[in-house]
């Protein structure tokens, strides 16, 4: 099928360009960009006044596939992942059984390829079922097709294990994704430790916690020459550490999450539990941090953590409710609300941050770009529309998020995985 | 009279004039204990429902008379010997209760927020009995209506609490309450036992007891609670008794008529010596009657509000 997106204004840094055209996309594949494409066999999108990016890639979510379908399934997540603009998705391993098996990891791109909306890059586990003490067979599962490695959910507690993480990886040319977190620090935690967790009455969890890990783990990629990537930078603290790692030529690239640029720990105040996520929410000034960080290249990539839960499971006391929020349908707007409307970041410099470097850092050839030739992962963006979410309007099986009626503009109108629309869905 | 609200959660929320009011419909209920019919048809044919998730002698005794001298029908549900234990989650647990009408919940829980959970998910009135940390509101308001009565004021009084504050619903209460109406409040225990944060709420930090007794009014003395320690947080209970035992000597730095009051129960011999506990200045049974009156003025306040939703 072919398609012709007309008259969008394209912005595809990859490429130097950002400018009004029309992209004609053949056989999976963006076949030209230029002004003024007539093509009588093609689908014609009209993209006047919207913006046409390449597909925007989430590096970092959770899609409980196999073991918590009632939360998510590769199917549920992947339809989310085209409703908020996303082409390609990160799969986390902490699924049950993990991602740290190959018959495992066979399976989610096997079902993915079934029955998956979007595209979906397994991360396997560093470790054996992400407990922190023997590596995973690494080997075997980059060979079944992962591309990075991550025990999120958990840090790699003990040094001398994710030093040999990092060195045994740079034979694969796999990235270390880091959850950065001092176990020992944070036990017990809820929310993060300062003025709302000691009127809430809630035990704290510390920015240190973060910072501390943070600062080991850019130690120990220095030691062993690996390639290091902070999963949910949410601290001041670990902005700057990664900042003077990068002066330093460190192999360490970086992420955040919308809610770590738009709430604060005050959201916490009627102990509700869309509020409470793993790092927690922190302070303005982190806000702040974090926007510097966006906007001078130290922090790479913008992704969700999308980590759904049921109503069940969320709707009880605060330290009883697990940690996690959804994210694939707002990221897109939060972006756009908070960052491309407030200046902090260009349109150009956003789609950095969601599409050209996820590409870049996690070697997808062919993606992150509209230049003829790559693959055609395009999402066109109403960067006008004004709307709020409700719970019903979530495609995510969960609706665990704290921006159910929050303002927001800028709207993934349509979605384009692979040269074939995946969003809207066909009726 | 009447709160313009469905629950009691905190002390946080509440203005002066509300704490004030409550306070003020203190006196005609105490009075009635003195009678030998102690009784008022004010509450008749409300049911009343006691949800502790935690052991409790003083708030849960102290709820259930105060609700019988108001005349209504009160239930204890001890969760232990309830379906808690089959794994029934606290909403379906209230839910059950609203289901059979129930008008008042009291809850006690080792969590804090859950009364907040009950107060958003019901409609019946919540009245939070102590919830994990967070706060304690009908303790706080049985101590300063101790401290109002006996000192005839509360604005510009020195009052010390000391202790575990970190842990304390007790003393949350008793900071937003005290501040509230204009007292002077110190706190005073060991670093690791005091919140780093507790001087955004105005009140003055003393690591050393001695320090902290001078010339002051009223002592409030908090149980160490052994049951909520993480560890590390002070070395031994000898050397917490070295430093933060409220003894008779110590207090020759208060003012003479300092009040020593205790929430109970009392830990003798390791917060604070028998010989203050027994000794003319502590209130500490004083602040268990005035317990009762303070919850049957909060009950009947609360009674009277048309339910919100």
């Amino acid at each position: 099928m072919k398609i012709l997106i007309k008259g969008g204004k394209v912005v595809d840094p990859a490429a130097k360009f950002e400018g009004v055209t029309d992209v004609l996309v053949a056989d999976g594949r963006i076949a030209e960009v230029k002004a003024n494409i007539k093509d009588p066999d093609a689908l014609v999108i009209d993209a006047r006044g919207k913006i046409v990016v390449p597909g925007l890639i989430d590096i970092h979510t959770h899609l409980r596939e196999p073991g918590h379908e009632e939360e998510e399934t590769i199917a549920s997540g992947t339809k989310a992942a085209a409703h908020g603009g996303v082409t390609s998705i990160f799969c986390m391993p902490n699924t049950h059984p993990p991602l740290d098996n190959a018959p495992a990891v066979e399976f989610v791109l096997l079902k993915a390829q079934k029955e998956g909306h979007v595209n979906v890059f397994p991360i396997g586990c560093i470790t054996k079922n992400s407990a922190g003490e023997e590596l995973a067979e690494i080997g075997v599962l980059k060979k079944a097709g992962v591309i990075a490695v991550s025990d999120d959910g958990s840090p790699v507690m003990n040094s001398q294990v994710m030093r040999r993480a990092l060195q045994y990886t740079k034979m694969f040319n796999l990235p270390v994704i880091s959850h950065c977190e001092d176990k020992n620090l944070t036990k017990g935690g809820a929310m993060n430790d300062g003025h709302t967790s000691m009127v809430l009455g809630l035990r704290g969890i510390p920015k240190q916690a973060e910072e501390i890990m943070v600062s080991r783990d850019i130690m120990l990629a220095e030691l062993t020459g690996g390639h290091l990537h902070i999963a949910h930078v949410s601290t001041a603290g670990s902005v700057e550490l990664i900042r003077q790692a990068k002066a330093r030529k460190t192999n360490v690239t970086a992420e955040t999450c919308p809610h770590y640029f738009s709430l604060t720990d005050e959201e916490v105040k009627n102990y509700g539990t869309n509020t409470k996520m793993n790092p927690p929410l922190r302070s303005a000034e982190d806000i702040e941090a974090i926007k510097i960080g966006l906007a001078d290249g130290t922090i790479d990539c913008i992704c969700t953590d999308h980590a759904p839960h049921t109503e069940e499971e969320k709707n009880k006391e605060y330290d009883l409710a697990p940690f996690g929020i959804i994210g694939l349908e707002t990221m897109l707007g939060i972006t756009i609300t908070e960052l491309i409307e407030k200046k902090v970041l260009t349109w150009a410099q956003a789609v950095e941050k969601l599409a050209v470097n996820p590409a870049r850092i996690f070697g997808l050839a062919g993606r992150g770009t509209l230049k003829p030739g790559s693959i055609a992962d395009i999402t066109i963006i109403d960067p006008e529309r004004e709307y709020s979410f409700s719970e019903k309007d979530f495609v995510s099986k969960s609706k665990n998020s704290p921006f159910i009626g929050r303002k927001l503009k800028g709207f993934p109108e349509t979605t384009i995985v692979g040269g074939r629309i995946a969003w809207p869905l066909k009726e | 009279m009447t709160l313009q609200r469905k629950d009691l959660l905190g002390l946080e929320h509440l203005d002066a004039k509300e704490i004030e009011t409550i306070l003020n419909t203190v006196p005609p209920f105490k009075s009635l204990f003195t009678r030998s019919i102690k009784k008022v048809p004010t509450l008749r044919g409300k049911t009343v429902v006691n949800l502790f998730y935690e052991p409790s002698t003083r708030t849960r005794t102290s709820f259930e008379i105060a609700s019988k001298r108001l005349s209504a029908d009160v239930v204890n549900i001890s969760v232990a010997s309830s379906s808690v234990v089959k794994g029934e989650s606290l909403i379906d647990t209230g839910k059950t209760l609203e289901a059979m009408k129930a008008d008042i919940i009291i809850i006690r829980h080792g969590l804090a927020g859950a009364p907040a959970v009950l107060a958003r998910n019901l409609h019946a009135s919540i009245i939070n009995a102590g919830d994990g940390f967070h706060e304690h509101p009908s303790q706080g308001l049985l101590d300063l209506y101790t401290i109002r009565e006996k000192k005839k004021r509360l604005k510009g009084l020195k009052v010390l609490l000391v202790g575990d504050i970190l842990h304390s619903r007790v003393a949350k209460s008793n900071i937003w309450g005290l501040t509230k109406l204009g007292a002077e409040v110190r706190v005073s225990g060991p670093p690791t036992l005091i919140p780093s944060r507790i001087t955004d709420l105005g009140v003055k930090v003393f690591y050393n007891l001695d320090e902290a007794l001078k010339d002051v009014d009223v002592v409030n003395i908090l149980r160490i609670q052994l049951e909520r320690q993480q560890e590390n947080l002070f070395p031994s209970v000898h050397e917490y008794i070295e430093l933060y035992q409220v003894t008779a000597n110590r207090l020759r730095a208060a003012k003479p008529d300092v009040m020593i009051m205790h929430p109970g129960p009392m830990n003798r011999g390791i917060e604070i010596s028998s010989e203050v506990a027994d000794g003319p200045n502590a209130v500490i049974y004083e602040q268990v009657t005035n317990g009762i009156a303070v919850r049957m003025a909060i009950l009947y306040l609360l009674s009277g509000k048309k339910k919100a939703i």
